[in-house]
């Protein structure tokens, strides 16, 4: 997972999308835009991090989920 | 007797789309969708820590700020494992500083090179020889370049096409032959005998005769 480091602590572009999206739903294009992250790597990345329950949809934005606020936290 | 029938992938052709791929690259997992919307320059390489394609290498680099500033994507490829592919891009930085900015495939089970027709078994039945694909916004194919292995490719070139097929899409022309940006361009050639002898009497062109005329845009 590109967001998470073998170790289970965040990457450096992960920690980057993580605080973009940890006050609200945001859209892949925002993520983007705060992160200076091309959209691939946010598309890809939020990809990862749904099935893994970091993050959750909503509509057409994305949100961290309890278990992806944590990890922010750590 | 039973029927064999191998399906043959039809390859990819100029204005029709993209094939779609998922693909795990040296930055993530990516799909042809991820890059909707950009610019795409889709190119493969025969082999890591090979002398040509590290010259490649270091040249798509340096045209990657340009790429960035037409709103596009570069994305390699070859037949390498992904610890190759990381063994190699931290060998060149190591080397030469350069970071390589843009993600590389991994396609070891050669499902990207087999869509979009890379191996060329003439030239070597275990490498990608040299393609270029460069893939629109909506991901329609605009242009496909092959280069031998022993070519290295021009990158000025490539930023050329992508300059001619935006000046294209955005103002309706075509570029004639050797055009830079700045250059006049080629106004569509009239369909009508009346509109041929109308374009010979319209200002603002530059005309051979009605069937080849420029503007300055």
């Amino acid at each position: 997972m590109a967001c998470i480091s073998t170790d289970g602590t965040l990457t450096e572009s992960g920690l980057k999308i993580f605080r973009a999206m940890s006050s609200g739903p945001v859209s892949p294009e925002e993520v983007a835009r705060s992160t200076g992250l091309p959209m691939y790597r946010i598309r890809g990345g939020i990809r990862d991090l749904i099935p893994a329950g970091f993050v959750v949809q909503k509509g057409d934005k994305y949100q961290l989920t309890e278990k992806g606020a944590a990890m922010l936290k750590k | 007797m039973e029927e064999v029938q191998e399906k043959v992938a039809s390859l990819p052709r100029l204005g029709e789309p993209a094939p779609d791929f998922t693909a795990v690259t040296t930055h993530v997992t990516v799909k042809l969708e991820d890059f909707k919307g950009s610019w795409l320059v889709l190119f493969s390489h025969p082999a890591d820590f090979t002398p040509v394609c590290t010259t490649e290498f270091l040249a798509f680099a340096e045209i990657y700020p340009e790429l960035q500033k037409r709103g596009t994507e570069l994305l390699g490829l070859s037949i390498d494992s992904l610890s190759s592919h990381i063994a190699w891009v931290r060998n060149i930085e190591e080397k030469t500083g350069v970071k390589i900015p843009f993600p590389i495939i991994a396609d070891l089970d050669r499902s990207v090179s087999t869509a979009y027709g890379m191996v060329h078994p003439g030239q070597s039945k275990t490498e990608t020889v040299r393609c270029v694909f460069i893939i629109d916004p909506n991901q329609i194919v605009r242009t496909i370049l092959y280069y031998p292995l022993t070519t290295g490719r021009n990158m000025d070139e490539i930023l050329r096409i992508i300059d001619a097929l935006q000046t294209t899409d955005a103002n309706k022309v075509a570029t004639p032959a050797n055009w830079r940006p700045g250059d006049k361009v080629v106004v569509p050639p009239p369909t009508t005998q009346e509109m041929a002898e109308e374009r010979l009497k319209e200002k603002g062109y530059e005309c051979v005769d009605w069937y080849l005329c420029k503007k300055k845009l």
